[in-house]
């Protein structure tokens, strides 16, 4: 009889244990077969706007998204109080950039400095994702053409002439979440230079990255190395850029301090005359805004 | 002796039988908020879901990540910034539910489902309706609720707050296959 209590009991317990188990076992089930079907993920939010300051980033406006950008640059801060410290002269581009696909962005914009108009378009080649590949790879093709001086005062400026091209691999990577990095090779094709001395096809590398201070807010640098011998006829320095990005919704504000004037690529790469420690520092700002095109569901 | 033993596996036995376990990998969870300025919507049709119809029990998981919105944007701020599915890749919820389901007869049964949801690394206790409908044997769990990002440490910037609602519209739909 004892025995028999004793098995009783046994399996009482057994049936009990079985069932209290039960209600994080359902979920410890469901979490194993969730990590198991688990794909690798494509890294997202690797930088938050689609240019650090004045290089492109790898980022580029989603499908069906226009993007408007406004990037701004005042006068150099050592003009002294005479000219606000800057705030008196500006320069601008206004750009437009549209996602086509998810993959692929068509932009154009306008310079203020030299009457520049570009056309350009973003490819992104390589996504970064967790755990198989360390970058993500975009191709970056702009192509300007400079409307300054008048064609009718310079005659031989034919459009050719005021033509140039330039190419940038962006490759960068989401180390964590906080910080990114972008290295960008850039070739620069310029159809015309001031003297046979300066090269036509301009290399440089870019450098640049963000450092997030807060889920909304994050410190940009970048810093553009032109080697020498290429650019000979004038004086140019390699472009140094500090930025602030705010983020807030459909908005990407940034406040930038930069040695370079211009903001597209045969500009701040190849023809910036600012030097930091002269104190020849634009303080600007860029402002880009995205309207969504895609149909409500 | 050997008749109770016998008894006991046999209560074991149909124990097990009796422990109806439905089970999905493609349920599917949303959440809407409603202004006057914006509309937001997101959805999210990878939701892990086990109903055990014995013991009542029922637990749901899914990644953040899988929640799409029609806007890229809104997506990448969800994860980046609100949600900040890097450091809590999931939510997941595991409780239980009262009201007489019959897996033996279709039908639609009213239930009140309790338990902790976890999100955002907070774990809050929630109490909610919903029904469990018997059809084809499949078990058809469904529920709508209100949730408040505030509870779950999900802060809302002042600059934004007019276009995103104070209470966030949760639907579960999950229909799950005996396993």
């Amino acid at each position: 009889m004892r025995r028999n209590l004793l098995t009783a009991t046994l399996c009482f317990f057994l049936f009990t244990v079985s069932s209290s188990a039960q209600d994080s076992a359902l979920l410890n089930m469901l979490n194993d077969s969730l990590s198991k079907d688990a794909k690798p993920e494509v890294v997202s939010g690797t930088f938050k706007a689609t240019q650090l300051i004045n290089t492109p980033t790898a980022e580029a406006p989603a499908k069906k998204t226009l993007q408007f950008l406004i990037m701004h640059r005042f006068g150099e801060l050592s003009d002294g109080a005479y000219e606000l410290f800057g705030l008196d002269n500006a320069e601008i581009r206004f750009g437009l950039d549209y996602g086509i696909a998810d993959f692929l962005s068509v932009g154009v914009g306008r310079s203020s400095l030299d009457k520049t108009c570009d056309a350009n378009f973003k490819l992104k080649l390589l996504r970064q994702t967790a755990g198989k590949i360390p970058v993500s790879v975009s191709l970056y093709e702009l192509m300007s053409y400079t409307s300054f001086p008048k064609k009718a005062d310079k005659p031989f400026l034919t459009s050719r002439f005021r033509t140039a091209y330039t190419s940038q691999l962006l490759i960068a990577s989401k180390l964590s979440r906080k910080l990114s990095l972008q290295l960008s090779p850039t070739l620069i094709h310029f159809n015309m230079v001031s003297t046979p001395k300066d090269k036509n096809d301009v290399f440089a590398l870019g450098l640049g990255g963000r450092m997030k201070i807060t889920n909304r807010m994050s410190i940009d640098a970048e810093y553009n190395v032109l080697p020498g011998n290429q650019v000979v006829s004038s004086k140019v320095y390699n472009s140094l850029s500090l930025g602030l990005d705010i983020e807030t919704g459909g908005h990407v504000f940034q406040l930038v301090f930069t040695n370079s004037r211009g903001m597209i690529g045969p500009y701040y790469l190849a023809k910036t005359s600012g030097q930091w420690s002269d104190g020849d520092i634009y303080f600007g700002f860029n402002i880009s805004r995205a309207f969504n095109f895609k149909r409500k569901e | 002796m050997k008749t109770l033993v016998f008894a006991c596996l046999l209560s074991l036995l149909t124990g097990s039988l009796q422990a109806q376990t439905f089970i999905t990998r493609n349920g599917y969870a949303g959440f809407f908020s409603k202004t006057p300025l914006e509309d937001i919507k997101a959805e999210n049709r990878q939701l892990y879901a086990v109903i055990d119809a014995t013991k009542k029990n029922l637990a749901f998981t899914c990644l953040v990540k899988g929640f799409l919105f029609p806007k890229q944007l809104m997506q990448e701020h969800f994860n980046e910034n609100y949600i900040e599915s890097d450091k809590f890749p999931k939510a997941t919820f595991v409780g239980n539910y009262t009201g007489d389901v019959n897996a033996a007869n279709a039908g639609k049964y009213p239930v009140q489902i309790k338990g902790q949801l976890t999100l955002h690394g907070v774990t809050q206790t929630i109490d909610v309706p919903g029904t469990i409908e018997v059809r084809d044997n499949k078990l058809i769990g469904a529920s709508e609720f209100k949730l408040t990002p505030g509870d779950f440490n999900i802060k809302i910037p002042a600059l934004v707050s007019e276009k995103i609602a104070k209470q966030i519209d949760v639907r579960v739909l999950v229909e799950c296959n005996p396993k």
